[in-house]
């Protein structure tokens, strides 16, 4: 913010010495006062730092098959390894992978499939978005009905037929999920952009004959943020169970990097015959995530939209 | 707990409950006829609701000997010449008599049938003429010596000529030439009642796709009175539910419960029959030079050398494979074919030793092992894909890194015969139930021109084994082409050129007042389905 | 009004068109048909007539043109796998996707939108906020997952329900439908409950998060003030102005109530296109899935267009500036 006329047309979006209270701060400060949602970012933040430091708060690599003895393989929770002495606190799967270890690798792969591909289809969607906002007209009219035609057809539907052709893959996933998820942010970004793009304050920037790129970006942008977020928090959540849903079916992930969802599906051959460790503990890692992202993005939006806050 | 109270009941009241039981049988099925037409497609799941219906001219038991069928008795004339004797007094559903004529109608019509995915036109091109000595007499002449036309003849279902709207003279020629068809029904016609006539003990009745296909008794079947009055067959093909429908009493009997809840069927009170099936799941290797998917190991292919191959076959533990992800319903393998199928040797399993694998490896100059694609397709085969990761496992310990490839079958199949994978896990059920088929098709040298080695993804080659398997499978006698068939296979196996692995188990679970004889072949066949006791 | 329908329309068909190419061309790039169909015993000489017979030796755009030149007649090709019309296999299964969707929908609103009223009315109550929670519940768990657990625990450990499968079928109408008998309707109630769960705690949202922006506007403020009674104001405002978001979600979910019946037609075993989709992907069988998705894809546009055309009856507004536009 070097650019001393650009900062003085800056809408609320921008922290200066003289106001009192950021947005940013309010916001802050009306989040904490919703119990539920400070429980949920808490657990998200504790689950996020699971998966993240997971080499070293794993007890065993499942990934290496060498670490692995089929002889531990089906053990309940709470049974010791026949070869280490290890005690397997949630039990193993067939392949004697230690199910802790496979939920805490397995919330890595589930959270990095989404946040890939969250970053990527944000970034897709947002300057896709402000351009159709900025420029308008035909481009505009073009670019949102590419944007209905995706976002008509049902998510799961895309991404099983993408992957049923592409094969399994996380790299494969994160693309599906990409390809889902784009238009949705286009979408976001571009109404709330046009709102601001009619304001004054940008017709100003022109006459300033500043870059378009600059306007763009600068000014337009800041303004979508905090739709972003909302849409952002609802998608990942979505993202997260789409990914399992998919690993499910048969066509997400690789059998040997497996994710919360693919833990599920391998367990859910062996739940009628109770061996119900394999499944349900994944289930309740993976649910737990949704739920605190969804805790979290829930109340965002409350707060994010004064007009609600009563 | 509610089956268990049951068959408790059932065994107080046994004769009271019988006679409403031994009307109606149901069967949850794990996979879904495609169609009604008997000739249209060469699969597992079709022949084995059709053998209800249809019949053939010689018949297999559940150990795949061959028997007598439609046919009673036949001999070898000479080396390419066959006279079989036809049943007498029998009849087709709608009440026209069986004769030769019906046969060889039913021959012909094998390379007319339209859009056949896989027609059964391998099992009648090798027939050059077929004539009718009179109405219960056949020849059949072969284009070369085939010892395995008996076996055969039990592909080709017999269906009515007059039925079919055939005329009074039917001619045989050769790869579809024959005279006097009429106009030949295509397969969606057999989905009426009306066109699929067969001779079998039942008729079919109805047939709605995706949801059930009911047959009724047959009352004049030559064999005598069928033992159900009718027979429903369900498709279920998620395994998590055909094990309910069998819990709640919705079916009878279930073919392949998940091998996972058959101790919670058993807790159940219900009665499990299982059987060594002629299914062979085995690794196959690349070798040949060029093989891709192979890192760290220089510029030469490793699995050329038979030091590496023997030891990937003695660093895998089957025994634990078996027990811990087959439950102990599959047996370790040492051949193709498990003994005492026909052509099979005897040969030990064997021995899970990873020290001499390791000495192996580092004789063959690897002793830091090197990394490897396995491909291996994950919706085909019992627990297919943890079979897999389990051998990954086992190799990681001698050094050897894997990487599994898991792919739904579709893909695998077209990518395994893109010769994509260095090594891949797959299987083989022996149709004719002999060591020939295996052979022939797995490890025989890989020949466009004359159809050797189709499934030969691994292109191993042994020119001295494809002569001792062409003179086997051309020799009608049949001690001498066991003992020709048994020395291919020791000839492959003592190279290591295909790696067996284990022989899966069939298993299917009833009703404990239920029968059923397992069968060798995988197929669950209401006809062999009989009250217990 | 008449230039936007017939503007409307015509995007309409230029989407099925262009989704027509990608969806042909996506399907038929990939695998071999063949490899998966044949008896592996096949020799060369045989997998190459059945190649042949299949129509899969020509070009892919000879096999395209062919495809677009029958698809215009109505045919979609033939099925690889049953060699029947590939349309004809997936009509068969229409109706039990057909009656599971609906049923889940009818679940979905008919509970949906009291429940979300209710806990919009009553933000800060208890009942409010046991909805709230309930629904981030059913928003977050994943299909799979739901269906797995209400197969566990009303199928296996209660016993009180069939787990999987249609159950028996009765005609109506002249379709085959299962809810008329009392088999048909327990084998129906656990997948439709498991398909309208999600929906459900969609609906409930918006109409909670509709009623509260409603209940602010000045003329609920008004009419409250007036001393209108609370059951009135909310039949008579509240409830028509949610209209309009509530008939988008019907039209727009019923299109991913079809594509998202795939998951529980799996879970539950259902006979419905989405579990024939999956058979037919492992199995390609090219013709069932390319007509799969062009059927979906057209009922999809059909709704969008449709409710378009509601839309814009409803709120004036609307058809303004589309028609300016």
């Amino acid at each position: 913010m070097t650019n001393s006329i650009a900062s003085d047309l800056e809408p609320v979006g921008t922290p200066g010495p003289v106001r009192i209270d950021s947005p940013v701060r309010r916001v802050a400060k009306e989040f904490v006062e919703d119990p539920v949602a400070v429980v949920g970012l808490v657990l998200f933040v504790l689950i996020a730092l699971i998966a993240i430091l997971a080499p070293w708060l794993a007890p065993q690599n499942p990934y290496d098959l060498a670490q692995l003895d089929i002889m531990d393989g089906g053990l309940p929770p709470g049974e010791v390894s026949f070869g280490t002495g290890d005690t397997y606190w949630l039990g193993t799967d067939q392949q004697g992978r230690d199910m802790v270890s496979a939920i805490i690798y397995g919330l890595r792969i589930s959270l990095v499939v989404a946040t890939m591909s969250l970053g990527i289809a944000i970034t897709i969607g947002t300057v896709v978005g402000v351009t159709a906002a900025y420029f308008g007209g035909k481009l505009d009219s073009f670019i949102m009905r590419i944007v209905d035609l995706q976002l008509s057809f049902p998510a799961i539907l895309v991404a099983l037929i993408l992957l049923a052709l592409l094969g399994r893959g996380v790299d494969k996933v994160i693309l599906a999920l990409v390809i889902v998820q784009w238009a949705y942010y286009a979408r976001t970004v571009r109404s709330s952009a046009i709102v601001e793009r009619r304001k004054d304050y940008i017709d100003a920037a022109r006459c300033l004959a500043l870059s378009n790129r600059r306007i763009m970006f600068r000014h337009l942008l800041p303004n979508c943020v905090p739709p972003l977020i909302v849409v952002a928090t609802v998608q990942i959540a979505q993202a997260i169970a789409l990914e399992a849903t998919l690993s499910f079916l048969g066509v997400g992930v690789p059998i040997t990097e497996p994710s919360l969802g693919l833990l599920i599906a391998n367990g859910y051959d062996y739940l009628l015959s109770g061996r119900y460790w394999i499944s349900l503990f994944p289930g309740i890692a993976l649910v737990l995530t949704i739920i605190a992202i969804n805790l979290v993005g829930d109340r965002l939006r409350d707060v994010l939209n004064p007009r609600l806050s009563t | 707990m509610k089956a268990g109270k049951t068959s408790l009941i059932a065994g107080i009241f046994a004769l009271g409950a019988m006679p409403a039981l031994a009307q109606d049988l149901a069967i949850g099925l794990k996979s879904e006829a495609t169609s009604m037409d008997p000739q249209f497609h060469q699969l597992s799941t079709n022949i084995q609701v059709h053998k209800n219906v249809f019949e053939t001219l010689t018949s297999q038991d559940a150990v795949q000997k061959v028997g007598p069928g439609l046919a009673t008795e036949w001999e070898a004339v000479d080396d390419t010449t066959w006279r079989f004797k036809l049943r007498e007094g029998v009849k087709f559903h709608d009440g026209t008599d069986f004769t030769a004529r019906d046969v060889i109608y039913s021959f012909c019509r094998v390379p007319l049938v339209e859009n056949s995915p896989s027609p059964f036109t391998i099992y009648t091109a090798s027939i050059a003429d077929m004539t009718a000595e009179d109405d219960h007499t056949l020849i059949v002449r072969t284009e070369a010596t085939n010892p395995l036309l008996p076996a055969e003849l039990w592909s080709i279902s017999i269906i009515s000529a007059d039925t079919l709207g055939a005329e009074e003279e039917v001619v045989f020629g050769p790869q579809g030439t024959c005279e006097g068809l009429g106009d030949v029904p295509q397969s969606p016609a057999f989905n009426s009642p009306d066109v699929a006539v067969g001779t079998g003990p039942y008729k079919l009745e109805s047939y709605t796709r995706g949801s059930e296909l009911t047959l009724t008794r047959f009352d004049e079947h030559w064999g005598g009175t069928p033992a159900w009055e009718r027979v429903v067959m369900r498709p279920i093909t998620s395994d998590g539910p055909r094990v309910a429908a069998l819990l709640a009493g919705d079916v009878d009997m279930i073919e392949s419960p998940p091998i996972q809840d058959i101790p919670r069927l058993e807790d159940g009170g219900f009665k499990i029959v299982d059987a060594l099936s002629n299914r062979i799941i085995y690794l196959h290797m690349r070798q040949e030079e060029g093989a891709p998917g192979i890192e760290g190991a220089g510029d030469t292919n490793p699995l050329m050398d038979a030091r590496v191959r023997e030891a990937i076959s003695l660093s895998i533990n089957r025994e634990a494979i078996a027990e811990r992800i087959m439950g102990g319903y599959a047996q370790p393998a040492g051949e193709l074919l498990p003994p005492p199928m026909f052509g099979s040797s005897g040969r030990p399993v064997d021995a899970y030793d990873p020290d001499r694998a390791k000495e192996l490896l580092t004789e063959a100059g690897y002793p830091d092992g090197f990394t490897i694609t396995l491909g291996t397709p994950n919706d085909r085969y019992i627990n297919d894909e943890q079979v897999a990761q389990a051998v990954a496992q086992m190799l990681a310990r001698i050094g050897i890194q894997v990487n599994v490839d898991a792919s739904t079958a579709s893909q695998f199949f077209s990518r395994r015969n893109a010769l994509e994978f260095p090594i891949y896990m797959a299987g083989w059920g022996a149709s004719s139930g002999e060591m020939s088929s295996p052979l022939k098709s797995l490890v025989a040298t890989f020949d466009e021109k004359t159809g050797m080695g189709p499934t030969n993804a691994g292109r191993y080659s042994n020119p001295a084994m494809d002569e001792v398997l062409l003179r086997a499978m051309s020799t009608i006698d049949d001690a001498e082409r066991d003992s020709l068939l048994q020395e291919a296979g020791t000839m492959v196996l003592d190279d290591y050129g295909i790696i067996p692995l284990h022989y899966e188990q069939t298993v299917w679970a009833m009703k404990p007042e239920l029968d059923y004889e397992p069968r060798v072949d995988q197929y669950t066949m209401a006809t062999e389905v009989k009250p217990a006791g | 009004m008449i230039v936007y329908l017939v503007r409307r329309a015509g995007q309409s068909v230029l989407a099925v068109v262009a989704m027509a190419v990608l969806v042909f061309l996506g399907v038929y790039a990939i695998g071999n048909p063949v490899d998966v169909l044949i008896n592996p015993e096949a020799t060369q000489a045989q997998i190459a007539a059945t190649t042949q017979r299949l129509g899969l030796d020509k070009p892919l755009w000879q096999q395209f043109g062919i495809f677009l030149g029958n698809a215009i007649h109505g045919d979609l090709g033939t099925s690889f796998v049953y060699g029947r019309p590939a349309l004809d296999i997936i009509l068969e299964r229409l109706p039990a996707t057909m009656e599971l969707a609906v049923v889940a929908l009818i679940l979905s609103v008919g509970l949906g939108v009291p429940l979300g009223v209710w806990a919009g009315l009553r933000p800060h109550g208890l009942a409010g906020k046991t909805i709230m929670g309930g629904s981030i519940l059913g928003f977050s768990l994943p299909n799979f997952w739901q269906g797995m657990l209400l197969i566990l625990v009303f199928a296996v450990l209660l016993g009180w329900l069939p787990a999987g499968g249609r159950g028996q079928t009765t005609e109506f109408m002249g379709l085959e439908v299962s809810f008329l008998t009392l088999d048909g309707l327990s084998h129906l109630i656990l997948p439709a409950i498991n398909l309208a769960l999600f929906k459900m705690s969609l609906i409930i949202r918006l109409a909670r998060a509709n009623t509260r922006e409603v209940c602010l506007q000045d003329y609920v403020k008004f009419a409250r003030a007036k001393g209108l009674s609370g059951r009135r104001v909310v039949m008579v405002h509240v409830l028509k102005n949610i209209m309009i978001p509530v008939v988008t979600i019907i039209g727009l979910e019923l299109g991913s109530m079809v594509a998202f019946a795939i998951v529980t037609e799996t879970v539950f075993a259902w006979p419905g296109m989405g579990k024939l989709l999956i058979d037919s992907i492992n199995l390609l069988d090219r013709p069932v899935i390319v007509a799969y998705l062009m059927l979906t894809v057209l009922i999809i546009v059909t709704i969008n267009f449709l409710v378009d055309v509601i839309y814009s009856l409803l709120d004036p507004r609307i058809r303004l500036s589309e028609m300016k536009g």
